[in-house]
């Protein structure tokens, strides 16, 4: 996050404010390492698997479960960030946000991808993760991985791999990171 | 037509006393506390200020040649309306005004007008700057002034040979200060703002350098120069000590030179470039200070109406000049605070005396300007309110152009009635 | 200020922080520009339309690559070739063209202030100055700041986009040549300044503007000194095609006494970054020898034009205006 727009998240009185802590490190740990196991079985093995994370929550966590699966499998898991910002379908609603790093180099043609993000919540997030992918190539498959996931979706998205259902109302916001989960009001960057 | 104008204060030349006068027959014939008004329309002057109508002496009417910016007839109505009974018509037309049949046309078109228009004529065939136009010959129609205003006369052997000329006939030649060649094609006043800009400058010393000339040149030939819009305060002071001298020197500054500064060009909009250009702020308020000193002989508005789409060029593409007949008077109004002697001296009485338009000059068609509100004298009168506010407004000239830089600008000081030789041309500041 | 939803047409007087905001972005647009597909669909349906009542090929190519690689439709009008002549009004034309719909002009214009006044003219279009006259070239700017941060964090192993300003503290810049006429020297001194570098000028009297009172500079007064001194050395071009080399006695002189030629080359610091806003005179403000060494980082400022006139046109466009 820049400071222009930490700025500007003050001023609108954005910022994200605490109500309850959901689940521990402890259980993101344990939600992480059964993810992992999914993914080993759902794909017969990692060969073909390149885990994506989607810039800025989706990158810890991907990096993570990249680990995780290297762990397990006894190879390396290839892991690359990929920012979205620039293929979003609200541009211009809202401030403008700055784009991180897209560190994807590989072309992703008959590879699986597994996407991982933080939170799902409308599926607009990875509609624009769809997009962007296709720039590096065709891959076999896509696959969706989410530590959090918490409704609301207005787009035919259902993920592949959760850590966490979390029925929250519209108006909350969810923190979800590899240190907790946290429920709250404001922007949750 | 028989005119009372009742209840305010009549400015001499050195004095304010409150008066009615009354005007039958294109004279004043009273002057006196509560006159008759029978069979006359009555003129409320109360809190108004009423002296010597307007004149001024460098008006562009832009008839012939341009008559899409202007005509005689649209100048003399945006004129009337600005207080003015007489403007002297510049010649840098398209042909320039330096022969007999162009002057006579202009002389005739303005006898059509509510107002009495005078001629500059050139004083160099086709304003070139090279040979003499025919002085004597325009003389002999009534010219008093000549120029090649829009620029000066460049080559300093051709502005003797006027000046040699010209004196003998009693005539003043007006003189545009400004080397071109130093001032090298500038758009804007040279300096630390033309340099951030990236705008072409023009050097004050272009100007200050043919002031210095012409006053060496009139103290050579004995003749007599009248300084156009002066924008310098060292030019200024180089007049001011010629005429301490005792040379025949007259000088007028434009409005725009001391209500603006080159501050305003920071916008790059074409409405504020002109020639000599706005200067810096120092200069501005030097000159601002000047017009109750005595300095200045004249305030003149270098009226100069462009079409809009040539206001609408780039900065350094557009053409120089702007409007100011309409304004001048407010705007001299706000600069001088409440001070009518200087007010009417600077807007009628000096004008009036460089171009020779008052009773004591020796005229030729045209009525009396400049003069006293007295019995017997030409009813070439303007009621001016002084405290009346009012906002500039490009659309509600009557000058066929609005390249005004004063849109949107609060002014102080409203013309009530124009009065020219006994008519009511302009009542409760409408054009009748 | 920032450019998000405004014009851009001056960096006179623009904030560091603005101007990070900025740079930050175009990092993220020169990644954009590393990938296979060069291309990301942020300003999709979006109309610029690039003006170029000058010609300059390498800037009208510059911005209309960032525009499209935004995904925006470019509306491309080589005014200088077209129809429009010296003295059609400047309304005139833009309102014909502003009949297509537009979102957003790129000017190019060779009079001062030309940018300003079209942002008057159509207040709903974001203007991006390309050049106007010898006013200001702010992408030249902000891309020369870019090139110059980029190559520093290279050399310092930090990753510019969160090195901030921290590299141009002390930096010393040392532009040559054209001051008086230059639009690019404007916009460097500008950038530089703002962002905390410390701007020396060389020139012939005559090349120096009028004034140089309030601008952020000093004036050498010995050119092989400030050679010596300077961490980046940026050459104008001298523009002798106008006339400008009638300030200056003659071309060879001004290149024996300002050029950067082979003789001088040994002066400069070895890691000093010679940087030229193009296209160059060889032989004049540089030897074509000079022009090639690797100090100088010539095209890669060519390159680095992309993604800075994508930041720009991004953060220009893609930010609802705040009316």
């Amino acid at each position: 996050m820049t400071h222009h727009e930490e700025r500007q998240d003050r001023q609108r009185g954005l910022a994200f404010v605490v109500k309850s802590q959901l689940l521990t490190a402890e259980d993101v740990s344990r939600a992480m390492k059964r993810m992992a196991h999914e993914v080993i079985e759902r794909n017969q093995g990692l060969d073909n698997v390149t885990v994506v994370g989607i810039q800025r929550g989706g990158v810890a966590i991907a990096e993570q479960l990249a680990t995780l699966l290297g762990g397990i499998g006894q190879v390396a898991v290839p892991v690359a960030a990929l920012d979205v910002t620039y293929y979003r379908d609200d541009i211009g609603e809202h401030p403008l946000k700055g784009a991180s790093m897209t560190t994807l180099r590989d072309d992703l043609t008959n590879r699986t991808v597994v996407l991982v993000d933080d939170v799902l919540f409308t599926g607009r997030t990875i509609r624009a993760a769809f997009a962007a992918l296709a720039d590096w190539g065709r891959p076999t498959a896509v696959q969706l991985a989410v530590l959090v996931d918490r409704g609301h979706r207005e787009l035919p998205i259902r993920p592949d791999f959760v850590g966490k259902n979390l029925p929250t109302a519209l108006s909350e916001s969810v923190r979800a990171t590899l240190d907790g989960v946290w429920l709250g009001s404001g922007v949750a960057r | 037509m028989n005119l009372v104008i009742r209840g305010g204060t009549i400015v001499g030349p050195d004095t304010v006393f409150r008066a009615d006068i009354r005007i039958e027959s294109g004279v004043i014939v009273a002057v006196g506390e509560a006159l008759s008004t029978a069979n006359a329309t009555i003129i409320d002057a109360s809190g108004c200020w009423v002296g010597p109508a307007f004149v001024d002496i460098h008006t562009h009417l832009r008839e012939p040649g341009r008559e899409a910016a202007e005509t005689i007839a649209s100048g003399a109505l945006a004129a009337a309306m600005g207080g003015f009974s007489a403007v002297v018509a510049m010649p840098n037309t398209e042909p320039a005004l330096d022969n007999v049949p162009l002057v006579s046309y202009v002389l005739a078109q303005g006898a059509k007008t509510a107002i009495d228009v005078a001629v500059a004529g050139a004083i160099t065939l086709g304003r070139k700057g090279e040979s003499l136009a025919p002085l004597a010959e325009l003389a002999a129609l009534g010219v008093r002034l000549f120029t090649d205003d829009g620029t000066g006369v460049q080559n300093p052997l051709v502005m003797r040979r006027a000046l040699e000329y010209a004196a003998p006939l009693g005539l003043r030649l007006a003189q545009h200060c400004e080397d071109e060649q130093l001032a090298n094609g500038g758009v804007m006043n040279e300096g630390v703002l033309s340099a951030q800009l990236g705008l072409a400058g023009r050097s004050a010393v272009a100007e200050e350098l043919m002031v210095q000339r012409d006053i060496a040149l009139v103290r050579l030939t004995g003749g007599r120069v009248h300084f156009l819009h002066l924008s310098t305060a060292t030019s200024l002071a180089m007049v001011t000590a010629a005429r301490l001298e005792g040379l025949d020197v007259t000088c007028e500054v434009a409005p725009h030179h001391f209500v603006l500064s080159e501050e305003a060009c920071r916008t790059f909009d074409p409405q504020f470039k002109v020639h000599p250009p706005l200067r810096p702020e120092a200069d501005r308020a030097a000159l601002h200070a000047a017009l109750s000193t005595g300095a200045i002989d004249a305030v003149a508005t270098d009226h100069a109406p462009h079409t809009p789409e040539l206001k609408d060029l780039a900065f350094d593409e557009a053409p120089a000049g702007m409007l100011g007949l309409e304004h001048v008077a407010a705007l001299t109004n706000e600069a001088l605070g409440a001070n009518p002697v200087a007010f009417f001296n600077l807007l009628s009485r000096g004008p009036a005396r460089i171009a020779q338009l008052r009773a004591s000059d020796a005229r030729v068609g045209l009525s009396a300007h400049g003069g006293v509100i007295m019995v017997g004298e030409d009813a070439n009168v303007v009621v001016f309110d002084p405290s009346q506010t009012w906002v500039g407004d490009r659309n509600a000239l009557h000058s066929k152009a609005t390249n005004t830089p004063y849109h949107g600008r609060p002014l102080v000081g409203r013309v009530r009635s124009t009065i020219v030789k006994g008519r009511l041309v302009v009542h409760e500041g409408v054009l009748q | 200020m920032s450019i998000r939803g405004a014009n851009l047409l001056t960096l006179d007087g623009m904030s560091r922080e603005a101007i990070l905001d900025v740079l930050d972005t175009a990092e993220s647009f020169f990644e954009v520009n590393q990938r296979t597909i060069k291309k990301v669909p942020v300003l999709k349906g979006r109309v610029v339309a690039s003006l170029f009542f000058e010609e300059s090929t390498r800037t009208r190519l510059s911005f209309e690559t960032a525009a499209k690689r935004l995904g925006a439709d470019v509306v491309s009008l080589a005014v200088a070739s077209s129809s429009v002549k010296k003295g059609e009004s400047l309304r005139d034309t833009i309102s014909t063209i502003d009949a297509l719909g537009l979102d957003a002009v790129v000017l190019r214009h060779r009079s001062s202030g030309a940018a300003l006044q079209v942002s008057r003219y159509v207040p709903h279009v974001r203007v991006v100055n390309a050049g106007d006259g010898q006013h200001q070239h702010p992408t030249q700017g902000l891309l020369d700041a870019f090139t110059v941060r980029q190559i520093l964090a290279e050399r310092h192993g930090v990753v510019a986009s969160v090195s901030g300003s921290s590299l141009f503290e002390g930096l010393r810049v040392l532009i040559v040549g054209d001051i008086r006429h230059s639009r690019v020297a404007r916009s460097d001194i500008a950038a530089y300044s703002a962002l905390g570098a410390e701007v020396k000028v060389a020139a012939p009297g005559t090349l120096l503007p009028p004034s140089l009172e309030g601008w952020p500079v000093t004036v050498s007064s010995d050119f092989e000194e400030a050679l010596a001194w300077a961490d980046v050395v940026g050459l104008l071009r001298l523009q002798h095609e106008r006339g400008t080399g009638s300030y200056v006695p003659s071309l060879s002189e001004f290149t024996s006494t300002f050029g950067l030629t082979a003789t001088r080359v040994p002066l400069l610091k070895p890691d000093a970054i010679v940087m030229h806003p193009g296209p160059m005179n060889r032989g004049v403000e540089i030897d074509s020898d000079v022009a090639d060494l690797p100090q100088s980082v010539i095209t890669r400022q060519v390159a680095n034009g992309v993604p800075v006139r994508m930041a720009v046109l991004y953060l220009s466009l893609a930010e609802k205006k705040e009316l």
